[in-house]
């Protein structure tokens, strides 16, 4: 590598938080026109990291290079003089406001409205990501976002090009068109530091690779000519133990849900059309889609938080859609929901408390009306064992507790109540490897032991790995589900689209 | 009494521009994200601080000035204790309406019974001396002009200015305003005292133009009317106007059709501003496409989460 062929140099970047290093001695290279990813488990310090060379944190120690000068950015809009932009992975974006408006508020010198408008339009079909510049951001879908994101980057010419975890949220077909975006960004000479937890797409996307843990860079690698299992047990310095599903022989129908139509409720919500399925003892069905389809609304059919007519929800052959979710957690349907810190546990609660929250029918946890402190704290110490929940004990506060453990908690403390049919939504949604790993194996053995499953997520590797049909939503209406084995990935992005393969194949 | 339009529309326009004032500062407030419940207790601060400033230089512009200031200040203790020191937004604003209301009346306790220096009437050459639409429209003091270039500056700046862009940026959504390298904190702040600089320079225009002289409370609510109207307005300039205009034209109907004695009970018509005010307003944000509030309206940032 020589030195005029070298954009960024990171050397000795230590950040520390009161009881965290965050970063520890880290220090690599990107060359321009390079595609380097960033890889690490959760909380390895990535996102520290990147927001050290965006000008969002000032490092305690170590030094930054840019070009041949010393980059010390104060702050974001020092990073965006000099050439770094960056695409956030929970979108930074204002709902309320026009495309234009959010791109003009990336910009340090943005130019008349006019003007602007139009260089929109030409950066975006230039790029292959087309965008109307007057339309609001909150109409938009999750791909349509990112567009703005990466449009409001382009704009400036940027050298060096953050992207943090820019996938998680698109369908196949999205991630290949920005894909091209990103290559033709690079064969221009335009770096680009890539941050994601899949590890298949960095083996098509980067030259270069730096792995963080726990803070510390541990190693690196050329990701076309390293193996994705090699990646991950590089990122959490054990053997992974990867899950394997085999095809259960159906069992007596468990749920099913007919002909559930349900309007949208308020401003950004979905219209539920026509939904139809089955669900058997033993069998895991995975819902695919893109978020904001219609996911949490049929989740919340499920679960109860939705009220239906009796007959649309059947459960064990008798009609549930009246039911509320204690009801129905009474009857063996019990569900965990995708926000772990609100909606699944309450952040401030202990984690006994929160065990005590689902299971306090089914384990008999209160009898009488009265709470058995040692029976709650019992179960969640069974909880915390069986899953592996890092953490001092059932007294700490969830919110406490980094994602990964809580999800682990969270999933742990239904599983345990040995349910009929389990509803999860997004069981790994941002849990690393490891813990993504335990999770999917003991939704496996649940459905081993006879329980249903219903599995609703957007990481399709996670549908196929542990599904045994499959299905997707999209608009609100379902596609047919279909074996999982057999499948393949063109075949899904079609379903997320909305489409069934059988028949496009046949068309 | 002549109940008559060329009567009542010099005094609608009086009668609403302490309001009007008092809504667009708490407006631009709540489209930074900060929800301000102390806008009684700011006007009735700027009221008399206002009137103290009056009475003791003779100028009615200082008395003006000394009403902005005394609601800014007001404003920037609630600024301190809600953008620096983290405090419960709610609990604070109805704490400074408290607190305003006490301080005024300690303040005001020996300007009870005086008189403040005469406010002018503006005169406009030509429009003033236009038939009917002059004395409609055109000899008014030059605070109820201001209020309605305050409209337009706001509106303008918050439409089409840069500033006004990233302030409804912070507004709409903290983190990622910081995220993109705004000053959130800074920004909430200026527009907190901006906020209260002007139900100041409203609760001057009640004690110097309108009653005018020094009453305990005699803001009565109306700097509740302010918050009300911001909401119900949707947090848009135009619509505000509308909806203070309209209380203070029904409060002048009413108290000259309970002077010209109409068989209607007193108390009804008493009522009657507060109630059609809100009925108005709420069928026009009900028809209106549902323009939300502010995304961060009343939730606390601190850069570090």
């Amino acid at each position: 590598m020589t030195s005029t062929d070298e954009l960024l140099a990171i050397d000795g970047v230590t950040k520390a938080y009161p009881g965290v290093v965050a970063n520890s001695d880290v220090s690599f290279r990107i060359r321009k026109g390079e595609v380097h990813a960033l890889l690490g488990e959760n909380g390895a310090g990535k996102s520290t990291l990147v927001k050290t060379i965006y000008g969002l944190v000032r490092p305690d120690a170590g030094t930054m290079t840019l070009d041949g000068q010393p980059y010390a950015p104060a702050d974001p809009s020092a990073a965006r003089q000099a050439g770094v932009a960056m695409v956030f992975q929970h979108f930074s974006l204002f709902d309320a406001l026009s495309v234009a408006e959010n791109i003009a508020l990336g910009m340090e010198t943005p130019p008349k409205r006019r003007v602007l408008a139009r260089r929109i339009r030409e950066v975006s079909e230039a790029y292959g990501l087309p965008l109307a510049p007057g339309r609001r951001v909150g109409d938009l879908s999750a791909g349509e976002r990112q567009r703005v994101e990466i449009v409001r980057c382009l704009l400036q010419n940027p050298r060096l090009l953050i992207m943090d975890e820019p996938t998680s949220v698109l369908t196949p077909q999205e991630v290949e068109i920005l894909f091209r975006t990103l290559r033709q960004l690079s064969a221009e000479g335009t770096a680009i530091l890539y941050i994601s937890h899949k590890l298949d797409e960095i083996r098509t996307l980067c030259d270069g690779a730096t792995i963080l843990r726990h803070g510390k860079v541990v190693g690196d690698c050329v990701p076309r000519e390293t193996s994705a299992r090699d990646m991950a047990e590089m990122m959490v310095a054990a053997k992974l133990d990867m899950p394997v599903k085999t095809p259960a022989a159906p069992g007596p129908e468990v749920l099913a849900v007919n002909a559930l139509s349900l309007p949208a409720q308020g401003q950004f919500g979905t219209a539920l059309k026509e939904i139809g399925f089955t669900v058997a003892a033993g069998e895991i069905l995975g819902i695919g889609g893109v978020a904001g389809n219609g996911q949490d609304e049929l989740f919340a059919v499920l679960s109860g938080e939705t009220r239906t007519e009796p007959d649309t929800v059947t459960f064990e052959g008798a009609p549930v859609g009246r039911l509320g979710p204690h009801e129905r957690r009474a009857l063996g349907l019990l569900s965990a929901p995708e926000e772990r810190l609100g909606h699944a546990a309450a952040p401030e609660m202990s984690l006994a408390d929160n065990a005590l929250m689902t299971a306090a029918r089914r384990m008999g946890l209160a009898p009488g009306g009265w709470i058995d402190r040692r029976g709650v704290r019992a179960y969640a110490e069974k909880v915390i064992a069986a899953f592996d929940v890092r953490t001092p004990g059932p007294q700490t506060a969830a919110g406490a507790l980094s994602g990964g453990n809580l999800q682990k908690f969270v999933v742990g403390r239904e599983v345990m109540q040995d349910p009929r049919l389990l509803i999860v939504n997004q069981p790994t949604w941002g849990v690393d490897a490891a813990a993504a790993a335990h999770i999917r194996k003991a939704l496996i053995r649940l459905a081993e032991q006879g329980a249903a499953l219903i599995v609703i997520s957007q990481d399709l590797d996670e549908l196929m790995e542990i599904s045994d049909r499959i299905t997707a939503i999209c608009d609100g209406r379902m596609v047919r589900p279909r074996p999982a084995a057999g499948l393949g990935m063109n075949d899904l992005g079609l379903m997320l689209g909305g489409r069934d393969p059988e028949e496009e194949a046949a068309a | 009494m002549d109940i008559s339009l060329i009567n009542l529309i010099p005094l609608l326009m009086a009668a609403s521009t302490p309001i009007l004032l008092a809504g667009l500062g708490e407006l631009v407030v709540e489209k930074s994200g900060v929800l301000n419940l102390g806008v009684e207790g700011m006007m009735i601060t700027g009221a008399i601080t206002g009137f103290m400033a009056a009475v003791s230089t003779g100028s009615p512009a200082l008395g003006f000035l000394g009403g902005a200031a005394g609601g800014a200040v007001l404003a920037l203790v609630f600024g301190v204790l809600t953008q620096g020191l983290m405090s419960n937004q709610v609990a604070t604003g109805l704490a400074l309406t408290l607190f305003g209301l006490g301080l005024s009346a300690l303040l005001g306790q020996s300007f009870t019974g005086l008189k403040p220096p005469h406010t002018p009437d503006l005169h406009l050459p030509v429009l003033s001396d236009l038939p009917v639409i002059g004395p409609m429209l055109f000899r008014h003091d030059a605070m109820v002009y201001l209020s309605l270039v305050a409209l337009v500056a706001v509106w303008a700046f918050l439409r089409h200015s840069r500033p006004g862009l990233i302030l409804r940026a912070v507004g709409e959504n903290h983190a990622a305003a910081h995220a993109l390298g705004y000053r959130v904190t800074r920004i909430r702040l200026l527009a907190i005292v901006f906020g209260g600089a002007m139900a100041g320079l409203g609760g001057a225009y009640l004690s110097l133009v309108r009653v005018p002289q020094w009453t305990e409370g005699m803001t009565a609510g109306a700097g509740w009317i302010a918050l009300a109207l911001v909401v119900f307005a949707a947090w848009r300039p135009v619509p505000l106007l509308i909806g203070a205009y309209l209380f203070g034209g029904i409060t002048v109907l009413q108290l000259n059709m309970q002077a010209a004695g109409v068989n209607v009970p007193v108390e009804l018509l008493s009522m009657s501003p507060y109630l059609v005010t809100i009925l108005v307003l709420v069928v026009m944000s009900a028809l209106g496409a549902a323009a939300g509030a502010p995304g961060s309206l009343g939730r606390a940032f601190h850069a570090s989460r």
